[in-house]
């Protein structure tokens, strides 16, 4: 079993077509992303004591639970947040060692983790202990998507040195996409095991680990990778020239000594901006819509929805695009058209135009999934292929800060409004206008980006020949 | 070079691979899509 999930036996062999990687990293990213949708358990899992005991309040009413001891729903917030934060870390404390055991094994242990994540989540909502939910989900599943995050995307990028942008932006495309399968199965596996005295969110999720593992299982048993050297038929390496004039390099700087350029840490900002702005207002679009616009609970489900596609499609768009574009004039796009948006939206608000207010908000999360999906290739464009997994890993600790600090944002400052006696429906143009202003400063930063200078490569270089 | 992998998009296995993925996000679309119609109703 090591053997074959070893790296030397996933080379691809002749005949095999680099088309069956795409969905090889589908099969991951579809199912880690349901990470996203991990909030439709929040509810039910609030219910678990008084579901028990037949007394939960009415499924229309806004309390929860009032039987002691059942779970609080800010308490439950964590586990999604504890995920992404272990997302981040794993990504970047074993970058290097999925660039060296290969994408084969290092999507297998993400299956692994991954669905034992949710298994024992599982155990833990059964026997109603929080601790073992965090650990379970939170921690191990957390790993679990760290590793799976970036290992299929490495390897997309050395299959489509052509088309670095589509390559990526397809498997990300999925992280998004997995939200728009996990959310309406757990409902309706929930649905399939709630009876008198449970609401079937433990067997939901022991079910929802056995299709994930199966799922997950294709895709590593059919992902390759080329041999060193492969390059598409009929596609030749750009220049030094040419490469330069579109801020790419022909070289690859080593993960240790990438994180000491200051592009690493201007890509970390643009990331974090991109992804803060973006992330406090989806963790609060369904509040949103119905204060500003009062439209229903089930309608704000819906745009919650919506903003899921954008957020999916605009993955897929914009990486592709950035492939004619050029990855820093794309970004210039995400920030710009981003802040202007955001400034506007109060004023669609305030007009009562909700369809230009979901058409504004669509085209922001097209950008904000768009800008998750294109910093792979912009990585590879500065810093080479060669361990641009181990680079993504440590750059998506950006992401954990920026879930911490996005909603932590919004929250703070729309409570501070209302403190003040600012009315619900302004409350949030507040908050609106300071994620304009972190666009704008995503921009400058952006800006900022020029390619890597010789001496980094140079010395890179001096410590392989001394080593 | 040792291996010769093709750039053929068209085999039986990347045609199936693709309806593997294609039918879960298609079925996670249109799910989508009819609790999107709500917020226009």
């Amino acid at each position: 079993m090591a053997a074959f999930l070893d790296r030397s036996h996933s080379v691809a062999g002749p005949g095999f077509s680099r088309w069956l990687v795409p969905p090889a990293a589908l099969c991951i990213h579809l199912c880690i992303g349901q990470a996203y949708a991990f909030s439709v358990f929040n509810k039910p899992m609030a219910q678990l004591l008084c579901t028990a005991a037949a007394s939960c309040p009415p499924a229309a009413a806004k309390a929860i639970s009032t039987v002691p001891g059942d779970w609080a729903i800010a308490d439950l917030g964590w586990i999604f947040s504890l995920a992404i934060v272990f997302l981040g870390l794993s990504a970047a404390v074993f970058g290097r060692w999925v660039e060296r055991v290969g994408p084969r094994m290092a999507m297998f242990t993400a299956a692994v983790l991954f669905c034992a994540g949710l298994l024992i989540a599982g155990f833990g909502v059964s026997i109603h202990n929080l601790p073992i939910v965090f650990l379970g989900y939170g921690v191990i599943g957390g790993c679990g998507l760290g590793i799976g995050y970036i290992s299929p995307v490495s390897t997309l990028i050395k299959w489509f040195p052509d088309r670095p942008g589509l390559a990526t932006g397809t498997a990300i495309m999925g992280f998004g996409g997995g939200a728009l399968i996990g959310a309406p199965l757990a409902v309706a596996l929930m649905k399939h095991y709630t009876g008198p005295t449970s609401n079937g969110v433990a067997p939901t999720m022991m079910t929802m680990a056995a299709i994930y593992f199966v799922f997950m299982t294709v895709g590593w048993l059919i992902v390759r990778l080329p041999a060193p050297g492969w390059r598409p038929a009929g596609w030749t390496a750009p220049t030094v020239e040419a490469a330069a004039a579109r801020m790419m390099t022909t070289r690859s700087l080593a993960m240790t000594e990438a994180v000491k350029t200051p592009q690493f840490w201007l890509l970390w900002a643009v990331l974090f901006l991109n992804v803060t702005a973006g992330i406090g207002v989806l963790g609060q679009a369904s509040l949103m819509i119905q204060e500003m616009f009062g439209v229903t609970v089930a309608a704000a489900a819906g745009f919650v929805g919506l903003l899921s596609l954008f957020n999916m499609g605009g993955r897929i768009f914009w990486a592709s695009s950035s492939d004619a574009l050029g990855r820093k004039r794309t970004y210039m796009i995400f920030f710009a058209l981003g802040a202007v948006l955001y400034a506007l939206t109060p004023t669609f608000g305030h007009m009562h135009a909700i369809a230009l207010f979901i058409l504004g908000y669509g085209i922001i999360l097209s950008m904000y999934g768009g800008g998750f999906a294109t910093i792979p290739a912009y990585l590879r464009d500065m810093f080479g292929t060669q361990q641009v997994g181990a680079i993504h890993g440590v750059l998506l600790t950006a992401w954990s800060a920026a879930g911490i600090a996005g909603p932590v944002l919004v929250n703070y400052i729309r409570q501070s409004q209302l403190d003040h006696g600012v009315a619900k429906a302004d409350a949030y143009s507040v908050v609106i206008y300071i994620m304009a202003g972190l666009l704008v400063v995503g921009f400058i930063c952006n800006l900022m980006i020029k390619p890597v200078t010789e001496e980094h490569f140079a010395k890179a270089t001096l410590a392989e020949a001394t080593a | 070079m040792a291996q010769n992998p093709t750039d053929k998009a068209n085999t039986p296995q990347v045609i199936l691979g693709w309806i593997w993925v294609g039918i879960p996000l298609a079925w996670g679309v249109i799910v989508t899509l009819q609790n999107a119609v709500k917020l226009f109703q």
